[in-house]
């Protein structure tokens, strides 16, 4: 990693009630770089990147964005440092009351003011980049397949041309095929924008994938981060759990049995 | 003892917790209000949806329920030959108790619980965390045009509902019980003032807003897929439903004990 991080985030912690779900986690992320964040579930990955996003406030430690410490931003400020960002939601978390294209133009129609022609000229690019034609930006998202849902959503999260993107889960739930038209999506638009990606994700086919970093999340706290390439000699057990889906292993589920 | 003590405190804390939370809710939503941006077509999108698509229920709950005054205080006040009371005695139950109550009650079954499904919908399926990731604050976006149009259309609405109360008792007391319809309609006119006209819109106001506030608090904080929005849904129509009546009690206590 060369210069200023774009993203450098260090002692965040973050708990519920009793349960601590960040435990100190310590994350940079380079200008440009995709980085994919793995691990099971509930190991703390969607708080992750909510907390980074502003839509968890954290307990306690620092996230930086260019340099420029988020929390505890409000108002305004929290507004104009998220227009950089754009986010894959895990569900698409589309509007189901909106069209298609309505979807997709929405954050340059509201946030960014802009006119709903020009708006409209400009999604239904984004969803030809996706792999759409204009047609589908007339209906409503309940009237498409997952698969059509999410590449929408990927649509509508690179609308506004954001330097950050963020990737929930991006292939959860959709069959190899259309998981891999994901990936190769993700790669594709976030080298077009030139844009700094982070992702979370427990496939690890979809990780290789995009990643040119690997970072596993495990307890609440990072305990290995490495090249991708270097992923299957981590040396670390509960990566080597992880990325070969072992039942048995330093990460355990405790069973009883019938 | 204390076993038995613990229980109510609980509870007692519990409900305090929950009236701190909703007044911040309240009073952020108003403070956001006067903030700009403001979403006038969401606005005018709601006002039909509370004020006009309600008439039909609201109109039906007023007009049985100005036929059935009149019938019931016939029977009573024909003991005492005081059947010319009857139309004062309906015009006044009907604008100052009647109108804004069972409007507010019909209107927290129809408005509120769809509010809380919709907006409990959107907040399972990360629809909120995506308005705020596209520059949109969710609150200015969702809550005020919803609280706005609960406060401006239950006036009308009841409005509307006092006068159609009021033809209910009137066909039945003409039609039916043989009165004169010129003194009859005389008599509605003479009796009734401006206070009792007045103290029942300001109370179907703070019945809309209270509608409307409860359908938004619970769906903005339901948790937990389905069964949390059908909680948030139920929750909105029984506090409001409460609040409406103690609400009314205390608004006339303020208007009408002197």
């Amino acid at each position: 990693m060369t210069g200023a991080p774009k993203i450098a985030v260090t002692g965040l912690h973050k708990s519920f009630g009793a349960k601590k779900v960040l435990r100190g986690v310590e994350l940079s992320v380079g200008v440009g770089e995709s980085l994919v964040v793995i691990g099971g579930s509930g190991s703390g990955k969607s708080v992750l990147i909510k907390c980074i996003l502003g839509l968890l406030r954290p307990d306690s430690g620092s996230i930086l964005v260019d340099g420029q410490e988020t929390v505890g931003l409000t108002g305004n400020e929290r507004e104009k440092m998220r227009r950089q960002f754009g986010m894959l939601f895990q569900g698409s978390a589309l509007f189901d009351s909106l069209r298609v294209w309505e979807n997709v133009a929405f954050g340059l129609i509201q946030g960014e003011r802009m006119d709903r022609r020009q708006a409209k000229e400009i999604a239904l690019r984004k969803l030809g980049a996706v792999g759409l034609e204009a047609p589908v930006g007339e209906l409503f998202p309940a009237e498409l397949s997952g698969g059509m849902q999410k590449r929408v959503a990927l649509a509508r999260a690179i609308a506004k041309e954001p330097s950050v993107i963020f990737f929930d889960e991006p292939t959860t739930g959709l069959d190899p095929i259309m998981a891999d038209v994901i990936n190769k999506l993700i790669i594709k638009c976030v080298r077009d924008l030139g844009a700094t990606a982070v992702s979370i994700t427990h496939d690890m086919v979809s990780a290789r994938h995009i990643a040119d970093r690997i970072a596993m999340i495990y307890d609440g706290r990072i305990i290995w981060q490495g090249p991708a390439k270097e992923i299957d000699r981590s040396g670390d057990p509960h990566v080597e759990q992880f990325i070969h889906g072992r039942a048995e292993g330093p990460i355990s589920m405790p069973v009883r049995s019938l | 003892m204390t076993n038995i003590l613990q229980p109510i405190g609980a509870a007692v804390l519990n409900g305090l917790e929950q009236l701190g939370r909703i007044t911040l809710f309240a009073a952020e939503a108003i403070l956001s209000a006067f903030r700009p941006p403001f979403y006038f077509r969401l606005l005018g999108r709601q006002f039909i949806d509370i004020g006009y698509y309600s008439l039909p229920v609201v109109g039906l709950t007023a007009i049985f329920t100005g036929m059935v005054l009149v019938l019931q205080s016939y029977t009573g006040f024909s003991r005492f030959n005081a059947e010319s009371a009857i139309p004062n005695v309906v015009v006044v139950a009907l604008t100052r108790e009647l109108g804004p109550v069972l409007a507010g009650l019909m209107v927290a079954g129809r408005i509120g619980a769809a509010m809380a499904a919709e907006i409990g919908t959107m907040r399972v399926t990360e629809q909120i965390d995506a308005l705020s990731t596209l520059s949109t604050n969710p609150m200015k976006y969702l809550v005020v045009p919803r609280l706005v149009a609960g406060l401006l259309a239950l006036p009308f609405l009841v409005a509307v509902a006092d006068a159609i109360g009021v033809f209910g008792g009137y066909v039945i007391a003409v039609y039916k019980l043989g009165f004169n319809s010129a003194v009859y309609l005389r008599n509605t006119v003479d009796f009734v003032t401006n206070l009792d006209i007045i103290s029942g819109l300001v109370k179907a106001a703070v019945f809309g807003f209270i509608v409307t506030l409860m359908g938004c608090y619970h769906g903005y904080h339901s948790r937990g897929g389905a069964q949390g929005v059908g909680a948030a849904t139920t929750n909105a129509v029984v506090s409001a439903s409460i609040l409406i009546l103690v609400l009314n009690y205390i608004l006339t206590e303020v208007f009408f004990s002197r």
